[in-house]
């Protein structure tokens, strides 16, 4: 898989669009029954829905059973511009998607500090206030004003085909944003943000920013979505715009197509909404509630078989019956063009890189992190080590800003990182690894790598040089196409190191990424990390394999309970009868003893 | 005297709170229990409150339950048999339905399958509302009680005038919400299967080796929280005129509770219900009708904005 979409892939997609939205006209020209006919402008409208809670929902995780709010401000906008200012949805409907963008940043931006289930649920609430209100506003039903002069300008036609062809122009918009989004750094984001939010944000992918502007986006084309269907079914009411099954309708439509995906939308759209209007026109009046039964019984149905959607479940299937089609092969770039990671080397014990001073961090009573104080010179490693619990991740969590200090002071270069956010911190040059791999599951170890080589490149093209450069440098080049679900631990520490690196970063913060491997891999590890630290790269790494610990670190500090217990060069550090009493334990006097 | 009056609609306001509360909390702790222990955003319970509706409605005109119990007794007595009649709906419903999208069977899908199991509950609830509709047809229902419509009239001890009206079919519909709450307290906290059911709910993987069917106690407790909804489904009918749709109007005040308690604890779910139940109460004092809901959505959003983990949850994060 292309790591962010090539040249090739786009023209693919682009040429299914096109013939897509052919298909579309040309078969609806033949329709002339006005049932079917209002059936098929639906289609787009509930598409163009669906992709808008795709972007936020499907490319970045964040499930928001909300999204009848985008919808319905759309609607009302475009209608209240007309009752009251006759001004007409043509423009009405633009303005609609600024407030639908508009009310998305008000939304999303205090919302994000939720996280799951709790930001799915308070979603929630949005548009059943908005329900309440515009009832109390008296706009319990409203219906656009007839127009007979002029009535093109005002959107509404005798031929309904043109309205076919307004929402499918307003479908191929939204399919091409949503292309744009999935080829491009903006996409790649919301997935790693999907995948693994923390580790995105120490990648220096600035979380926040990306999620704001999907969300922005998904308002935008829900309220385009809404402005549409006010024009379409000439009245609005709270209930059908703000109601809980708006939202319904935008996850049924795009979970039952296939989630993440641009055409998931398209094909839940183009099966369930005739599946249901059909249902509703020949047995609403037999039976009351049996199109429902039956419809609900289509979801169940499907959900059971493909339980992430049919697009997923076909394209699962057809990769099965022809492994040629299997991946697209990556043309991995000549390793010529790759720049190996390389600062000024400096001189010995240079300047300090990294000053922390009296640093405190207490969770309730326990003091994880007490007055810790310590410089890094440039181009050095240091060491720390300190039994479970001695405050070791804490003090990276501080260091890299996934927690903020009690109090304590972190220089780094002659800045203060305290109170930046972990993106900021990575962007100004401090990469880090995690005691448990925090990798993209679902990306291949290139993309993985190109996560981390944003913030350090102006292209897409760039990012994907650097991560190459990355992974060669680390020894993984030959692999950069394994999905990182099936990788050894040894490789998902290498990846995990090659995402620091990518970043080019000037301090490499290493959690215990020796840990779970083999003597001959620790040995490689230890190879690799030495070549970090002589091309300029500053390296604190936390540890437990203490033998390798002595060989690697120029300098070591000791923690326990949250203070520094000592430090100082190996040698002396392990003689210290405090250090020994607090980690090693007796076995290692006597056998230092004997060696 | 307005102050008297201010005072008077003050202690009324807070009274229907504390009772609507205690019965909003129990349908949360329903919610809040499936919630908890299988981490399942069930969209049907709004539904499974309908049918304990329903079902009250029909054992005690079916099985003349007013007969031979009285009107008083009656209907109480059909709502709190609808539970075990529900429990056991609930577990079939998982166990040929919804085990097949989440637990165990999902721990390796994306995102462990939420995905599915909000669009699979999604489908039972549509299919559930409208196989109601075709069922109960939509004439709305109540299970009548002379209890409804008769109040204790408390006078207050500052004016002679001045008293506060308790309905008595609330009052006994909250007595029966705080002890079913608290018996399923004790379930969870004290009882063996109890802990078997947190001990799956905690770390699933873990409770596999420890010799626990995690799916048998996500089956159990799926069919404890439906059954626990539907005898709030069941008092609340005694006051509620209901139709199948009725579900949708509850849906929302049990996931704010359930939100609002911190997700997973059973007594946040509780006191998060009776949050939701005294902001719409006295909000009435303030606010126009219309907006009574509103007040509780705003209320909900502020809440959990400066308090992300919930107002009764703890915060738990690990990197």
């Amino acid at each position: 898989m292309s790591a962010l979409g090539g040249r090739g892939r786009v023209a693919t997609s682009l040429a299914a669009i096109a013939v897509f939205t052919l298909v579309y006209a040309v078969g609806s020209a033949f329709v002339t029954n006005k049932y079917y006919q209002l059936m098929l402008t639906l289609v787009p409208i509930w598409a163009v829905m669906g992709l808008s809670w795709n972007i936020l929902s499907g490319y970045a995780g964040l499930v928001s059973f909300g999204h009848a709010a985008f919808f319905g401000l759309g609607a009302y906008t475009v209608t209240l511009l007309l009752v009251h200012l006759d001004l007409t949805p043509w423009i009405g409907i633009p303005i609609g998607m600024m407030v639908g963008a508009v009310a998305a940043a008000a939304i999303g931006l205090p919302t994000f500090r939720l996280r799951g289930h709790y930001f799915a649920l308070s979603m929630l609430a949005y548009p059943l206030a908005l329900l309440y209100v515009f009832e109390w506003l008296g706009y319990q039903e409203v219906a656009l004003p007839m127009k007979r002069t002029d009535a093109g300008w005002y959107m509404q036609f005798s031929d309904y085909h043109v309205y076919i062809g307004v929402a499918l122009v307003m479908l191929v918009v939204a399919l091409l944003v949503s292309l744009a989004v999935e080829r491009s750094r903006f996409g790649m984001a919301l997935l790693a943000i999907k995948q693994n939010e923390p580790a995105a944000e120490a990648a220096g992918i600035d979380t926040l920013r990306w999620k704001m502007r999907a969300i922005v986006l998904s308002g935008a084309l829900a309220a385009l979505a809404g402005g549409l269907y006010a024009v379409v079914l000439l009245v609005v009411t709270p209930q059908t715009v703000f109601g809980m099954l708006t939202s319904a309708q935008a996850l049924v439509v795009t979970l039952f197509g296939g989630v993440g995906t641009m055409w998931g939308p398209v094909i839940g759209a183009s099966i369930l909404i005739p599946l249901s209007e059909t249902l509703q026109a020949h047995l609403g009046n037999v039976i009351p509630g049996i199109q429902g039964v039956v419809y609900g019984l289509a979801i169940i149905f499907v959900i059971l078989v493909a339980p992430e959607g049919v697009l997923w479940r076909v394209r699962d299937r057809l990769r099965r019956r022809d492994p040629a089609t299997e991946r697209d092969a990556h043309p991995a770039p000549p390793s010529a063009s790759t720049r190996p990671i390389r600062h000024a080397r400096p001189a010995e014990a240079g300047p300090p890189v990294l000053e922390v001073s009296d640093l405190s961090k207490s969770f309730g009573g326990l003091k994880a992190v007490e007055a810790v104080s310590f410089t890094v010179p440039a181009g050095s490693i240091l060491g720390i080590i300190g039994p479970n619990g001695a405050g070791k991740t804490t003090l990276f969590n501080l260091l890299n800003g996934f927690s903020r200090p009690d109090g304590g002071r972190v220089v780094f270069q002659g800045r203060d990182l305290v109170g930046l956010k972990p993106n900021h911190i990575c962007r100004l040059g401090v990469g880090r690894t995690f005691q448990v791999v925090r990798a993209f599951g679902r990306m291949s170890m290139l993309q993985n790598v190109v996560c981390g080589a944003l913030v350090a490149s102006r292209s897409d093209a760039e990012a994907v040089r650097i991560a190459n450069g990355a992974l060669e440098q680390v020894g993984l080049a030959a692999r950069a196409d394994a999905s990182a679900s099936t990788l050894s631990t040894k490789e998902l520490r290498l990846m995990e190191l090659a995402r620091a690196v990518a970043s080019r970063p000037r301090l490499l913060l290493l959690d215990e990424t020796l840990a779970g491997l083999g003597r001959q891999e620790i040995e490689e590890m230890i190879e690799l990390i030495r070549s970090l630290a002589s091309d300029g790269t500053t390296v604190v790494i936390i540890e437990h394999t203490m033998h390798a610990m002595v060989r690697l670190a120029e300098r070591l500090l000791v923690l326990d309970h949250g203070r520094v217990l000592t430090s100082g060069v190996p040698s002396e550090v392990t003689r210290d009868p405090a250090v020994i009493e607090a980690y090693l334990g007796k076995k290692w006097m006597t056998a230092g003893a004997a060696g | 005297m307005p102050a008297i009056a201010l005072i008077e609609n003050f202690l009324q306001a807070l009274v229907a709170g504390v009772l609507m509360g205690s019965l909003y909390g129990m349908m949360c702790v329903g919610l809040g229990l499936i919630f908890g222990i299988m981490r399942v955003i069930n969209f049907a319970q709004g539904e499974f409150l309908m049918l304990g509706m329903y079902v009250t409605l029909y054992i005690v005109t079916g099985l003349g339950l007013t007969s031979f119990l009285g009107p008083y007794v009656g209907p109480f007595a059909g709502a709190i048999l609808a539970g075990p009649v529900l429990m056991v709906g609930g577990y079939l419903l998982h166990r040929y339905l919804v085990s097949r999208v989440t637990g165990v069977r999902a721990l390796g899908a994306e995102s462990e399958g939420h995905y599915a199991q909000l669009i699979l509950t999604l489908g039972v609830a549509l299919v559930l509302q409208n196989g109601g509709l075709i069922l109960f047809g939509s004439t709305p229902q109540s299970v009548r009680t002379p209890l409804s419509s008769s109040a204790w009239e408390i006078g207050l001890p500052f004016d002679e005038f001045a008293a506060v009206f308790v309905n008595q079919a609330r009052v006994v519909s909250a007595v029966i919400s705080v002890a079913a709450t608290g018996a399923l307290y004790w379930f969870i906290t004290r009882a063996r299967l109890g802990k078997a059911l947190r001990a799956a709910a905690d770390n699933p993987e873990a409770a596999i080796y420890m010799g626990i069917d995690v799916d048998r106690a996500h089956r159990i407790a799926f069919g404890i929280g439906t059954g626990v909804t539907a005898i709030a489904g069941g008092l609340v009918a005694t006051y509620y005129p209901f139709q199948p749709y009725v579900g949708l109007d509850f849906v929302i005040i049990m996931y704010a509770g359930v939100v609002l308690g911190g997700m997973g604890s059973i007594t946040g779910a509780f006191w998060g219900g009776m949050t939701i139940g005294l902001v719409q109460q006295l909000s009435a004092l303030v606010l126009p009708f219309q907006l009574q809901n509103v007040a509780i959505f705003v209320v909900f959003l502020l809440i959990v904005l400066v308090r992300p983990q919930g107002l009764y949850g703890r915060s738990v994060e690990r990197t």
